[in-house]
């Protein structure tokens, strides 16, 4: 008994109208045979193509008025039109043309000044129709790029084909059998609630160019495209919960070995892993499809086209459908929906509300908050730009900013695999329990403690210091006695200070600490000694 | 005495229920009385709802008995076209495969219906999908002509062109692809107008071919037909391709009923050769008696009209399969189990469904839409057909310069013996050749009588065309000739229809 969920937008586990059935079979025997990392890029250069589904975060779908919320009670957010009842017609929502005009804008694309919708005809049990509305040979968007920053500072920029406009299918459940596909189950279920959610598909062209870096570009595509759509504000861009969705195209060719004969190459056979869902995975499975395609090259055969799927557990990809080129879907304009013509003023009022683009934006910030290279690309890579920024807004130092979230917090969201968003402290508390460092009322790893509290639900930080009596002396009366007592317990250190040792008065700050019970501010210590012993 | 009401017109109806001298449930019973009598050898209706219809009226005669503003048109009785969503009525498009269907929603132009308080009688038969021009096509069984019992009765909307020529109805609902609404009108002596398209909405009309598809009024005379015009007219924002701009003002210009001074176009491809000799005598007859009411008379050329039949197939095809891909069994309607398969695949169930729930007729142009969309097809089928549908508009922009209406016969012969063109597709689709340019124009059309042809004594249809938006032309033209003729007749043309056997007659579903 296996139940699992399968996507029919984007995936081709579709019904052919000519009788044949769309099977998809999980290949007998055992795990494809790859090549080792090196030899692969040793001997081939990889082509890939990116295409990648955005769920737009509007409040109603594409086409109706029903609601969009994720996780509804099945069939519960469904009406006569996303249902495909006949006699209904769909009307444009206006909200998701804007979003998908802002998302052009800023993948520096072309906006069409005229455009369509077209049909995509197939027979599949999640799409209410038969057609899923989308469009074809007129894209709202196209001829765009996106500057990719790697973690080194190397900058790809990568072409962007097109983005275009289409609506979501339902969600099937396939109960019963070995594979959770809808062969060999024993009965299926469709969901509706997702049938008709606005999505953008976002198309790159062939990037090229790449070598061994191939892994990591698509990766970090991804992941740049995912924070400019979150700084867009037009999608959740919820990988886990599908409403970012990635599909890889990989092919290789032979590698040249001067690097500007390479381009005289024709590309390879491709194939197209669909539903790589985590940024994670989009690496591995970039690698994973090269490693095998180069195992199958080097023993002279030859790469079939079809669509693979990536099977996040064993990091390997399997075999999905045969697919050919000539794959027809019958596309024509949809007469149920009027040409979508913005006007230049609306394109630019549009284009007037875009925010700053994130490569450009983190240069800003990081001059702005004095880190250094290595310590914004800490930064990005935890993905605390945008909560620093917050932090920062609300009052802490950026430098704090930066600790907490890059070093402590991040540590253990990665631990317990989660967001930063998600770990129950805002950037109101960060920047509150900064302060209190700052002000000299906790020491580090007082700081620590009060963290725990407030993960632990028991408050704002200076409610937890209260509450657990953190808190640094700053008597310095009961500081200074304590100083005196340790330089007259340690004359053999006094000495070596005296001489010059300075490093040896960690071992006084560390017995005077423990006489506060760690309670004192350390550097104030520090200071104590120095004036009693450094004169 | 309440007999004689059905043979009233709507406007008269509703004259009489707004002075309290009949009821509307008088008036709705006499109704499905008539359609108890003469229905069984009819057979216009698929699905007769008496006890909503009576329910309906029964609201009508207690609001004004509070004396509540009601709409002119409230307690008038209608039929419609089950090719419209109708809410908790059955609509099954004459398809075996929505056998069953009970819409949860009603189309829009039910709703207004609904809204003016015209109690709904039922729903009319048609070709499957309203693919056809002679209801044959219906898994239900034809309509017949009340002119003549072993004649059809036009199609696809011969429900509710019989429903009217039997007096089952004094008003119905009709939609119009390629002359659903016309030739009917034309063949049993009745009136029908194929508005502007996106004139009235298409929300709740079955698709068939969503470019052409147009809802629209069928009723006895130019008058009613206006006055359920201006009901089911206007903008709806569930309609992305529906006109937004008030309803043309259809019934001002039928009571004007005034020529003086238009052009009259006879549209040279549209006449003449192909048509036989009493529909030609009538139409010219019919033009002289425009022109004696003040009109004039220009020819325009059309030449592209001639690769309209051709682009038509090809579009309508198109489109239609497409639109009726969403008929799979996954659901609702029928679902058939393919034989000795033991755990069919849902796909397994999709062809098995199609295949048992789809007549020929349906298959045919599916197949042929299918094929027409293709990839490497496309451009020489879909995209030559969209071109020929741009020349026709032209020719008609062309003409509508020199004149303010086009006329033509409306169809090329009096209707036709049932099963004579059964067997031979292409002399059925010809039937629809003067009509199909209006539809790939989006231009409104109206057919209304023109008399008997001399030959058969069977009913003959003048159809007027104007420019798109300007549907009050086609009201103004129409009843200044109804008029003409009416007094040349010395009554209406339905006067003359034969009387049909009422007793014995089945009750109806
Ligand atoms: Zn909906």
């Amino acid at each position: 008994m296996s139940e699992q969920t399968t996507d029919a937008a984007g995936s081709d586990e579709i019904l052919g109208t000519d009788g044949v059935q769309g099977a998809v079979q999980v290949q007998a025997g055992g795990p494809d045979a790859v090549l080792t990392w090196d030899e692969t890029v040793a001997a081939y250069d990889p082509v890939l193509g990116l295409e990648v589904h955005v769920e737009l975060g509007t409040a109603t779908k594409m086409f109706c008025g029903c609601p969009t919320e994720f996780g509804a009670e099945p069939n519960s957010q469904v009406c006569p039109v996303c249902l495909g009842l006949p006699g209904s017609l769909p009307v444009v929502n206006e909200k998701g043309v804007e979003s998908a005009i802002r998302i052009g804008l800023a993948l520096n694309c072309t906006i069409a000044p005229w455009c369509r919708f077209a049909r995509k005809n197939y027979f599949y049990p999640d799409m209410p129709k038969n057609f899923q509305t989308s469009q074809y040979d007129e894209p709202i968007a196209f001829n765009g790029w996106l500057d990719v920053e790697l973690e080194d500072g190397f900058v790809y920029r990568v072409e962007i084909e097109r983005a275009h406009m289409e609506e979501d299918t339902g969600k099937s459940l396939h109960v019963g059998g070995a594979t959770g596909r809808i062969h060999g189950a024993d009965y299926s279920l469709v969901d509706y609630n997702r049938a008709g959610i606005p999505l953008i598909e976002i198309v790159t062209k062939p990037m090229t160019g790449l070598g061994e870096r191939a892994p990591e570009v698509a990766k970090a595509y991804v992941a740049t495209l995912r924070d400019l759509l979150r700084a867009l504000g037009v999608s959740d861009v919820k990988m886990e919960q599908g409403s970012l969705r990635c599909d890889a195209n990989v092919s290789l060719r032979p590698r040249k070995k001067k690097a500007e004969k390479q381009s005289e190459v024709p590309f390879g056979t491709r194939t197209e892993t669909k539903n790589v869902n985590s940024l994670r995975s989009v690496e591995r499975a970039v690698r994973y499809e090269m490693t095998r395609h180069a195992a199958v090259l080097a023993g002279a055969g030859s790469i079939l086209q079809e669509t693979r799927h990536w099977h996040e557990d064993t990091g390997v990809t399997t075999s999905g459908r045969e697919k050919s080129d000539a794959e027809d879907y019958r596309y024509f304009p949809e007469p149920d929906l009027v040409p979508i013509a913005p006007t230049p003023e609306t394109v630019e009022a549009l284009r007037a509300t875009l925010p700053e683009p994130p490569v450009q934006r983190r240069r800003r910030l990081q001059g702005e908050w004095g880190f250094s290279d290595l310590e914004m690309r800490d930064v990005v890579n935890a993905g605390a730009v945008e909560i620093i920024e917050a932090t920062v807004a609300a009052g802490a130092t950026p430098a704090g900013a930066r600790k907490w979230w890059s070093g402590e917090i991040a540590r253990r969201a990665n631990l317990e695999g989660r967001e930063l968003s998600d770990m129950g402290i805002t950037p109101r508390a960060v920047a509150e329990l900064d302060g209190l460092v700052q002000g000299g009322r906790l020491n580090d790893s007082m700081a620590r403690q009060v963290l725990d509290g407030v993960l632990a639900g028991e408050g704002n930080p200076g409610a937890v210091a209260d509450a657990r009596g953190l808190a640094l002396v700053s008597d310095e009366r009961a500081l200074g006695a304590a100083v005196d007592a340790v330089i007259t317990a340690n004359p053999d250190l006094v000495e070596k200070i005296e001489a010059g040792k300075v490093q040896a008065a960690g071992a006084l700050i560390g017995q005077v600490m423990k006489a506060m019970a760690g309670q004192a501010d350390a550097a104030r210590v520090r200071e104590l000694i120095m004036e009693r012993v450094g004169g | 005495m309440t007999h004689d009401l059905t043979r009233w017109s709507a406007a008269r109806m509703a004259d009489a229920l707004a002075r309290r001298e009949i009821s509307a449930v008088e008036l709705t019973q006499a109704h499905l009385d008539r359609i108890a009598a003469v229905d069984g050898a009819v057979h216009s209706y698929l699905h007769v709802d008496g006890e909503g219809a009576l329910a309906q009226a029964q609201a009508v005669d207690d609001a004004r008995g509070r004396d509540e503003d009601l709409h002119v048109m409230a307690g008038v009785p209608i039929a419609v076209k089950d090719v419209i969503a109708t809410s908790g009525l059955p609509t099954t498009c004459g398809s075996r495969i929505l056998a069953g269907w009970v819409p949860p929603y009603d189309a829009t132009l039910v709703t207004k219906l609904k809204a003016a308080g015209m109690p709904i009688l039922g729903k009319t038969n048609m070709d499957e999908f309203a693919m056809g021009s002679s209801t044959e096509h219906s898994a239900y069984g034809p309509s017949r002509n009340p002119w003549d019992l072993e004649r059809i009765p036009g199609g696809s909307g011969g429900g509710s062109s019989s429903v009217l020529a039997s007096f089952q109805a004094p008003l119905a609902i009709g939609t119009d692809t390629g002359g659903s609404i016309r030739q009917p009108a034309a063949v049993t002596g009745t009136v029908g107008t194929k508005p502007t398209y996106g004139g009235v909405s298409r929300y709740g009309l079955v698709a068939l071919a969503s470019s052409l598809d147009q809802a629209g009024p069928c009723a006895r005379t130019v008058l009613d037909t206006a006055l359920l015009h201006a009901v089911i007219g206007g903008y709806d924002p569930r309609d992305s391709t529906s006109i937004h701009a008030p309803v043309p003002e259809v019934v001002r210009a039928a009571q004007r009923a005034d020529v003086t001074g238009m052009r009259i176009g006879v549209v040279k491809q549209l006449t003449g050769e192909g048509y036989q000799p009493g529909v030609q005598a009538r139409f010219e007859e019919s033009v002289q008696l425009l022109v004696d009411a003040g009109a004039s008379v220009v020819e325009v050329d059309c030449p592209n009209f001639r690769f309209a039949l051709a682009a038509y197939y090809l579009i309508l095809p198109s489109e239609a399969s497409s639109n009726l891909a969403r008929f799979d069994a996954m659901r609702y309607g029928l679902r058939v189990l393919p034989d000795g398969v033991e755990d069919p695949s849902a796909e397994q169930v999709m062809a098995a469904t199609r295949e048992v729930g789809f007549g020929a007729e349906v298959k045919r142009r599916i197949i042929l839409g299918t094929y027409a969309l293709s990839s490497g097809y496309y451009d020489a089928y879909y995209g030559q057909a969209q071109k020929v549908r741009r020349l026709i508009a032209d020719d008609f922009s062309r003409a509508f310069e020199v004149a303010d209406v086009l006329v033509s016969p409306t169809a090329p012969t009096t209707a036709f013996k049932i099963g004579e063109k059964l067997d031979d597709p292409l002399a059925m689709y010809l039937n629809d050749v003067a009509t199909i340019p209006a539809n790939l124009a989006g231009i409104p059309g109206m057919s209304l009588p023109s008399g008997v042809a001399d030959e058969d004594g069977l009913p003959t249809g003048f159809q007027i065309l104007a420019p798109a938006t300007q549907d009050q032309r086609l009201y103004a033209v129409g009843s200044a000739l109804e008029r003409e003729l009416a007094s040349r007749w010395g009554g209406h043309l339905l006067d003359r229809v034969p009387e049909l056997a009422t007793t014995g007659a089945e009750v109806t579903k």
